[in-house]
């Protein structure tokens, strides 16, 4: 039995050797290479010495940051909505599905909506309002990257309030509790694993959106993806952009840890 | 320790495999004969008529393939799957090719036609002699307005874009050369500046210009004029000459004081193996009256003098695409600035894209 379990690991192994460990092995030896393929320090002087990259870092977080703050406000109650309705495999469906198209011809569509031209103006013009510039502006962005990462707040805090038991809630009232307690001291810390999780699935893409700030953003929102891809494509610095990809990564094991730091004292 | 041997064996199994398919790609791909001229171009970039006629003429057998960017054009050939006997690469990929020997140096007794070429358009820094590559077209970067809200002398000058009356409104191609390119010419200083006191300048000078960007973005500028969602964008005559086809209110201006100048030029990449019928090709559109063809078709700037008498006057005296005299003098090729200052002009740059408020 052991036997066949070793040989149906295979394809995960080979998977996360490939795809995951190689590539970031690639990513930072490379983030030690200058242009010229030396060794060398300087790509993370440059990054922590410039107050550019120090800047733009502060902006991915705030911007990532932004999103998943206001993400979460949105998906909380809509998912605990969702656990009250009857056909709510239905409702889930409605969500999940925007998440199976292509992001690039979701954004594509907002160009089309948010246009001086587009629908939302002519509604506004519908009271009177004077078109407004929705496209290349901060609101715009956030907007909808909180379109596209909305499913994947949703989805992890409806299984957690899904897997919620009502008894304990029927308990907290028993026992005292007004409505507002209960939230506070039963469901929600009861549900906060989801919440974690849902932070985790936001937090992270967030901090690389590049597409969006280009197609979007006008370019006028920048973040470490644009330098990352700018360095990749354009002035062909592998090392410095490999190295703002190290710091990325390490930004990603930060919210991990800050995410599931207390999973240790919960279940089992 | 058995898992260890079953994940190496694993990894090599997929070595294998991969190896294996690449080969298999490699012997597949592309058309292969003497007869057939492996031809890798950008989208809609020639008269299909034209292909049609060659073939017919010659006895050759066209196999076009088609790009949408010089980088993706550099990676194909590189990678050598393929065996292209032309290729159309713009001026600076020329010179990125030709260090890495990725060419074919062009036999000039072969090509009897490049006779035709103006003086102008020849011996250019990205190739001098033409010792590689033969001007295709030519064009200019400049600003494309919209007559329902400026007129052309709102922006027949680069320090005009600085108006405060463009507030938000200006689209501006995505591309550091460009971005940095507008404070230097405004400043007066080469496209080519290695001068750090003048690079800083034309940085501090365009801080500014940022409150007037609306967006910088590539392709997208075509659809964002076509349908007026912009008003004024610096972007390429090439790209120009196809929006002014879908929106009659839309004017190019290439604004005094000196522009980026660009080429795009046919190559014999050094994959080729018809490199007989590559030369012959090269010649025939180098031919004046196929030339005349292919501009009018394409809508971009020949430089093939004599083609120009087969033009109708309507495009050969029209100041957008056919630049003066005078203004051409001032006009610039961008010459590769060496890894240090390519990287100068993007720190810059994106020092610029992030300045605001």
């Amino acid at each position: 039995m052991k036997k066949y379990n070793t040989l149906f690991a295979i394809p995960y192994f080979i998977w996360l050797v490939l795809f995951v460990i190689a590539p970031v092995i690639l990513i930072f030896g490379y983030s030690f290479l200058d242009s010229q393929g030396h060794f060398t320090l300087a790509n993370y002087a440059t990054y922590f010495a410039s107050g550019k990259y120090l800047m733009m870092t502060f902006n991915s977080v705030w911007y990532a940051f932004l999103i998943t703050l206001v993400t979460l406000i949105v998906s909380y109650p809509t998912a605990y909505f969702l656990t009250k309705l009857k056909h709510r495999d239905l409702w889930l469906l409605l969500i999940i599905l925007p998440t199976w198209i292509n992001m690039l011809l979701k954004a594509y569509a907002f160009i089309g909506i948010f246009g001086l031209h587009g629908s939302i103006n002519h509604f506004l013009q519908f009271f009177g309002l004077a078109p407004h510039q929705f496209l290349f502006t901060d609101v715009g962005f956030m907007v909808v990257a909180m379109y596209i990462q909305l499913p994947f707040m949703i989805i992890p805090i409806f299984n957690g309030l899904e897997e919620l038991d009502n008894s304990l809630i029927r308990a907290s009232r028993d026992l005292g509790a007004n409505a507002w307690q209960t939230f506070t001291k039963v469901i929600f810390p009861l549900s906060l694993e989801g919440v974690k999780s849902g932070v985790q699935a936001v937090f992270i893409p967030s901090l690389s959106f590049f597409m969006i700030t280009r197609l979007i953003g006008g370019n006028r929102v920048i973040t470490l993806g644009t330098a990352i891809e700018e360095h990749f494509l354009v002035t062909q610095n592998w090392g410095m952009g490999s190295t703002i990809g190290v710091v990325l990564i390490i930004a990603m094991f930060i919210v991990m840890a800050l995410t599931s730091e207390r999973k240790k004292g919960g279940k089992r | 320790m058995r898992r260890l041997q079953a994940l190496l064996l694993g990894i090599v199994a997929i070595i294998l495999l991969l190896t294996g398919g690449a080969w298999f790609l490699n012997q597949s791909d592309g058309a292969k004969g003497s007869k057939i001229i492996n031809m890798y171009n950008w989208g809609d970039y020639i008269d299909p008529k034209l292909i049609t006629k060659f073939e017919k003429q010659t006895g050759y057998k066209i196999n076009y393939e088609t790009f949408d960017s010089n980088e993706a054009m550099l990676t194909k050939i590189k990678q050598g799957g393929t065996s292209y006997d032309l290729a159309v690469p713009s001026d600076y990929m020329i010179q990125k090719m030709k260090k890495a020997h990725l060419l074919k140096p062009l036999d000039q007794s072969k090509l009897p036609n490049l006779k035709y070429i103006s003086k102008d358009f020849l011996d250019q820094p990205f190739d001098r002699h033409n010792r590689y590559s033969v001007p295709y077209f030519w064009g200019t970067l400049g600003v494309v307005y919209n007559d329902k809200y400026y007129q052309a002398s709102d922006v027949n000058s680069w320090n005009k874009l600085w108006n405060p009356k463009f507030k938000g409104q200006i689209m501006f191609v995505d591309g550091a050369r460009e971005f940095m390119g507008i404070g230097l010419a405004s400043l007066g200083y080469s496209l080519n500046s290695k001068n750090d006191a003048q690079l800083n300048q034309a940085y501090n000078k365009l801080k500014s210009l940022t409150f007037n960007a609306k967006a910088i973005v590539s392709d997208e500028i075509k659809m964002y004029m076509e349908n007026e969602e912009s008003k004024v964008a610096v972007t390429y005559s090439g790209e120009a000459s196809e929006m002014l086809s879908e929106n009659s209110h839309l004017h190019y201006v290439v604004p005094n004081g000196g522009t980026n100048l660009w080429f795009d030029n046919i190559v014999i990449p050094k994959t080729s193996k018809n490199t007989k019928g590559a030369y012959a090709f090269i010649n025939f559109m180098l031919d004046p009256k196929n030339a005349a063809q292919n501009a009018e078709y394409i809508g971009y700037a020949t430089p093939n003098k004599k083609a120009l008498a087969y033009l109708p006057k309507s495009i050969t005296n029209d100041r957008q695409f056919y630049p003066s005299q005078k203004q051409m003098a001032q006009m610039e090729v961008y010459e590769d600035l060496g890894q240090k200052y390519i990287e100068k002009y993007n720190d810059l740059y994106l020092e610029l894209k992030m300045y605001r408020r």
